[in-house]
């Protein structure tokens, strides 16, 4: 199974040897990373190889990890119906650079991309009609980005004078408490004072 | 007449404020219709934005996200554990295939396998999901285009396969019965010879449902040539399950890519040719004999032993070890408290649902909490379409259509 994908990876990156920057197996699932400019020739040429035929979409996503440089992973699920197979097509995005819309390419992808900009706010350039999607009317704020509060910002409820629904900022009850259980024990990474001598023979 | 007032659309769901828009000439195309958000033709909370050129729909905007929950944002923040029950929520009709999916993806990480008595488990309840699931859409199907017998019927058949899930789990929609490695309580005494019961006298229901629809001249009147899709349309629109299915394309992920015991399963892949709405009908109710099939086989497999894995860092202890064994408590409180760590990786785990494609992708940092879970849905991808495929159609065939598609806001809307 995963010879075979090795195999299948280097195939491919054989085969585009520019726009494919690295092949990798995570978990029997064979994942290939490719540059921001070179999405559109990689999915096409991934949906029209007769070795690939990727002709299906089934899912499109971000992944937001603050930390890095290049905070977004932009992940495209394929799915070959022909071979029975499935490839990941990842992409790293900076905050605030748009990502070629592939909505021309496999007609999945228009809503797909219309929700990782309303979620992650990741602009697709060329898309047909970038709305948010999943979020109400008027939403500001992007929601799955690392750093948007689980909470919100704003809330909703009827008010009866004004006989119509109103926004107000975010008033809890309590505050809102977030438990970390995580053992000591297994969770530290830190070394303790005195443990760095630990390891050592003496 | 060229000049022009303004007048006040009411979007019919809260928002800031009235939008003012400039009032088109009502000779003029093309004439808005809005459909929902509660309109009992979009089976949930759909708002369907329609231009109309008379009675024939030439554009159709589907406005979906009124029923957005964050369940997405809201499992970064559970546990392994803890996110389970958001699965039942999604997709409240078949609320075990989407466990199932979330579990599959969990084990996939940890690398553990259930007990076999614990897969046929799953997949007996997978099926009953997906005749659950089925049950509901074409009898509401046909009710969508004026039939209104078998919603009756069908709800009495329904009930009693929620019944089943009452007697695994004690709930009879939100189960959170499936877990990483395994389910979570053996099957109760006398259920097996129930589900054999159901097993008996469901195939002479389908046969009295199907003498009172599927021929019926209205019922073909209002589907037959409804909303086709051809293959190639069904793949580039990303449609699964019998919405595929129904267009020609002989793919079912128990068959092609199976999980648990799907593998040792007989049983056959209704496929169509058209891929209109009474086709797609026509694969439902055909899945539901074929689920009858499994039913049956899982039963009649059924081996001994555990259903859970024996792994005390995953599955709790029993309740009578408990009392007995200092470690098993601590075991049992680490588990509900701080859960499990799942090694750091990343997977896309995919069942058949009733509805078709169902996945989760998983992404851990090898923490207790799941780093991002993107939810796939099936109906995702199926409501998209409705502009292409409503086209050129009746503003009641777009009912039809959306009756076909077997949509759940729950899962789309997430």
């Amino acid at each position: 199974m995963s010879q075979e994908l090795t195999e299948f990876g280097t195939i491919i990156s054989g085969a585009l040897p520019a726009e494919i920057t690295n092949v990798e197996i995570v978990r029997d699932q064979l994942v290939l990373w490719t540059r921001v400019e070179s999405v559109v020739p990689v999915l096409t040429f991934l949906r029209d190889d007769p070795a690939c035929l990727f002709k299906m979409l089934v899912d499109l996503t971000a992944v937001d990890y603050p930390e890095r440089p290049e905070r977004f992973e932009v992940v495209y699920n394929l799915l070959s119906l022909r071979h029975n197979r499935r490839v990941r097509l990842k992409i790293a995005v900076e905050d605030g650079s748009s990502v070629p819309s592939i909505a021309g390419i496999l007609g999945a992808a228009s809503w797909y991309e219309r929700e990782v900009w309303d979620m992650f706010g990741i602009p697709f350039s060329g898309h047909p009609d970038m709305r948010r999607i999943l979020t109400d009317y008027g939403f500001e704020g992007h929601p799955l980005r690392k750093d948007f509060p689980l909470t919100g910002y704003v809330e909703v409820r009827y008010d009866d004078e004004q006989k119509r629904v109103v926004y107000e900022p975010v008033k809890l009850a309590q505050e809102f408490r977030s438990f970390d259980f995580v053992s000591p024990w297994e969770g530290m990474n830190t070394l303790l004072p005195g443990d760095e001598k630990a390891g050592t023979n003496q | 007449m060229a000049e022009t007032t303004t007048r006040t659309v009411n979007f019919g769901v809260a928002g800031p404020a009235p939008v003012e828009q400039p009032l088109i000439d009502p000779d003029n195309k093309p004439y808005l219709v809005n459909v929902g958000p509660q309109h009992p033709g979009t089976h949930g909370v759909l708002r369907l934005v329609l231009e109309m050129e008379g009675e024939v729909v030439e554009r159709a905007d589907p406005h979906i996200g009124l029923l957005h929950r964050g369940t997405e944002k809201l499992i970064e923040y559970k546990t392994y554990l803890q996110a389970l029950p958001y699965f039942d929520r999604l997709d409240y009709v078949s609320p075990m295939a989407q466990e199932h999916a979330f579990a599959l993806a969990v084990e996939k990480l940890m690398g553990i396998e259930p007990p076999r008595r614990g897969q046929f488990i799953r997949v007996l309840f997978a099926e009953i999901s997906r005749i659950a699931n089925h049950l509901l859409n074409v009898t509401a199907f046909a009710m969508d285009v004026g039939a209104l017998t078998p919603i009756l019927w069908g709800f009495e058949e329904r009930e009693k396969l929620l019944e089943f899930y009452e007697r695994v789990s004690g709930a009879r929609f939100h189960a959170n019965y499936f877990r990483p490695g395994g389910v979570h309580r053996d099957l109760p005494p006398g259920l097996i010879e129930e589900i054999y019961g159901f097993c008996d006298q469901f195939p002479a229901w389908i046969d009295n449902f199907e003498a009172l629809i599927t021929e019926n001249r209205i019922f073909k009147q209002r589907t037959v040539n409804i909303g086709p899709v051809t293959a190639e349309q069904a793949v580039d629109w990303g449609f699964t399950g019998p919405m595929l299915r129904a267009s020609g394309v002989a793919w079912d992920l128990r068959k092609a890519q199976p999980y648990d015991v799907y593998a040792e399963m007989d049983f056959d892949v209704p496929v169509g040719t058209s891929g209109d709405c009474w086709e797609r009908f026509l694969v439902r109710v055909e899945e539901m004999r074929q689920s009858l099939k499994i039913i049956r086989q899982a039963l009649d497999n059924l081996p001994p032993g555990p259903v859970m894995v024996d792994n005390r860092k995953v599955a709790p202890p029993p309740r009578a070890e408990m009392k007995q064994s200092m470690e098993a408590l601590i075991h049992h409180f680490k588990l509900f408290t701080e859960g499990y760590h799942v090694p750091a990786g990343e997977t896309y785990t995919a069942v058949e649902a009733p509805k078709g494609e169902f996945a989760v992708y998983l992404v851990s940092d090898g923490s207790n909490k799941p780093y991002r879970c993107k939810i796939r849905a099936p109906g995702f991808t199926c409501i998209q379409a409705i502009d292409a495929m409503g086209r050129g159609h009746m503003l009641a065939d777009v009912v039809a259509i959306i009756g076909s598609m077997d949509v759940v806001f729950g899962e789309i809307d997430r």
